[in-house]
């Protein structure tokens, strides 16, 4: 049934889902929710940097995620930054990266590719970056793991224990451009955030504590993939929409048997 | 609580014990000097000049906006001095006590969990500092899930478990009753005789927290005055500061500490027996 694209298709989301898993519980616990989505928005300039002077996708939609980055930190910082600064920036991103896309000639048609991915045409190539960019993401979390929980508990507690809370930031943002890049082939600029905060919100209701939210939102991210791979070849739905809807149904299974769990208080 | 204390020197590891307090001795922990701090272009603080030493209370003292915080956060290196020079000593451990977390809800940690960050500790260790606050068995729960005071007893057993040379409380006890407040304080003074660390508070908390303290600095964007609590509270700058309220309390204050000035010199003689007690162990 499962043909050589599906797993390809496969092995990318689930690449995918667990670089998002650690990534997504900061963004949730940070509330950086917004901020995720101005990045991944921002990520369509770099489509259209990418195309227009035919160089690779991956490395140009890093540095312009990054560039979002220093944008959002240095005009806030993580508390300070006003929705409404974020929601300029997030949705002024979309619309410059739309416009900026449309002056490539020929490129009209894919826009659609890059605004809800396309993870059925996921090459070898695409397959080999985004599972190199995954691992450098877990690895980068799971080397700051501590100390950014620390930071993100208080800055203050950070700092007297030697951690420096703003280096902290540069690694979750690092780590966003990261997934960024790698999650636009696969579900695309507008649905990124999604699997980012939707597996970890659906593993809070059923855990005690940060590492098991973050094996949690890995199981259902990956849960999710395979699901809506599967609901997609089936019904012949758009993936990437079917992926995210996949783990939305995991989100509302997560709050119903939290609900139904026993309060250990 | 004599068998808590034994315990604890128990577990000291003896450098901790015979060589820490005694190496620094004299000279300040953290020393600044004519430290000038803005935020986003404001100046907030003017050429504050704080010593702490070693075994030392300080404590902090100020009206809202009074740049009490940002002094602390200079203090702990979060902020950068547009002016003056922060010295901390070579090797200076802080154990931090926040006001409160700002945890978000999403976020599950118990207080085992926390206990161990940024660095794993002792199982061992944890559970008598655990033991230590009055709050056995707990590690299970959510730090969410506790009450002010319970967390506010687990945020220093958690500063405490480093053994710091400077333990830092920012408005430690906002949000606690009166009696859970003064318990706080005589267990932060039992702390200082016990481990001979320095404790800087932050305060607006005037009565208990100076009736504590060996040295109070009155804080208003610039050091208004500093001294004794008695030269202090004595002061027309702080009456100034604080209102004839201040002063009228002050003087209830002043009565309520000669009283209390006779249980303080027990609990100094008390410290000076567990000293005692420790050096043969030492």
């Amino acid at each position: 049934m499962l043909d050589d694209f599906m797993l390809r298709a496969a092995l990318a989301g689930i690449g995918l889902a667990l670089a998002c898993a650690p990534l997504g519980c900061f963004v949730v616990w940070r509330r950086m929710a917004y901020y995720g989505d101005a990045t991944a928005h921002a990520a369509l300039l770099g489509v259209a940097l990418s195309l227009a002077f035919a160089v690779p996708l991956f490395p140009a939609v890093i540095l312009v995620a990054l560039a979002m980055a220093a944008a959002v930190t240095g005009l806030g910082g993580r508390n300070n930054a006003g929705d409404t600064l974020l929601g300029v920036l997030s949705h002024a991103a979309l619309a410059v990266g739309m416009v900026a896309v449309s002056f490539v000639p020929g490129i009209r048609v894919d826009l659609m590719a890059y605004l809800f991915g396309d993870i059925l045409a996921v090459t070898g190539t695409d397959l080999a970056t985004i599972w190199l960019g995954a691992g450098a993401v877990i690895a980068l979390l799971a080397w700051r793991w501590s100390a950014l929980l620390l930071a993100t508990l208080s800055p203050e507690m950070a700092v007297a224990a030697g951690i420096r809370p703003r280096a902290e930031q540069w690694a979750l943002n690092i780590a966003l451009a990261l997934v960024v890049a790698a999650g636009i082939r696969i579900v695309g600029a507008l649905l990124i955030s999604a699997m980012l905060i939707i597996p970890a919100a659906a593993a809070r209701p059923l855990v005690r504590t940060p590492e098991a939210m973050a094996i949690g939102a890995a199981v259902v991210g990956v849960a999710g993939v395979v699901g809506g791979l599967v609901g997609a070849w089936h019904a012949d739905l758009p993936t990437g929409p079917a992926i995210v809807c996949a783990v939305t149904v995991l989100f509302v299974a997560g709050i119903v048997l939290g609900g139904l769990r026993p309060k250990r208080r | 609580m004599q068998a808590s204390a034994a315990a604890e020197s128990a577990a000291v590891a003896p450098t901790a014990v015979a060589a820490a307090p005694r190496v620094f001795a004299g000279a300040p922990l953290v020393q600044l000097d004519r430290v000038s701090v803005a935020l986003e272009g404001h100046p907030v603080l003017d050429r504050v000049d704080l010593r702490v030493r070693r075994g030392e209370i300080v404590t902090i003292v100020g009206p809202n906006g009074s740049g009490k915080s940002t002094l602390v956060r200079t203090i702990i290196g979060l902020l950068p001095p547009t002016s003056g020079t922060v010295r901390r000593i070579e090797g200076l451990t802080i154990g931090y006590v926040p006001q409160r977390l700002a945890i978000d809800p999403s976020m599950p940690v118990t207080v085992g969990r926390f206990m161990n960050l940024p660095a794993r500790r002792d199982a061992a260790a944890v559970a008598a500092a655990l033991a230590d606050a009055g709050l056995p068995g707990i590690a299970g729960q959510q730090i969410t899930g506790l009450s002010g005071g319970q967390l506010q007893r687990v945020l220093l057993a958690r500063a405490l478990l480093d053994r710091p040379d400077l333990l830092i409380l920012d408005e430690a006890t906002a949000g606690l009753d009166q009696p859970a407040t003064a318990a706080f304080y005589a267990r932060i003074e039992a702390v200082r005789a016990r481990h001979g660390c320095a404790v800087l508070m932050v305060s607006h908390d005037l009565q208990i927290v100076m009736r504590a303290s060996d040295h109070v600095v009155c804080l208003n964007g610039h050091v208004c005055c500093e001294g004794s609590p008695e030269i202090v509270s004595s002061s027309p700058a702080y009456h100034g500061l604080f209102g004839t309220d201040a002063a009228e309390t002050l003087a209830l204050y002043r009565h309520h500490h000669s009283h209390s000035h006779d249980d303080c010199g027990h609990a100094h003689g008390r410290s000076g027996d567990h000293r005692h007690g420790a050096a043969p162990d030492a």
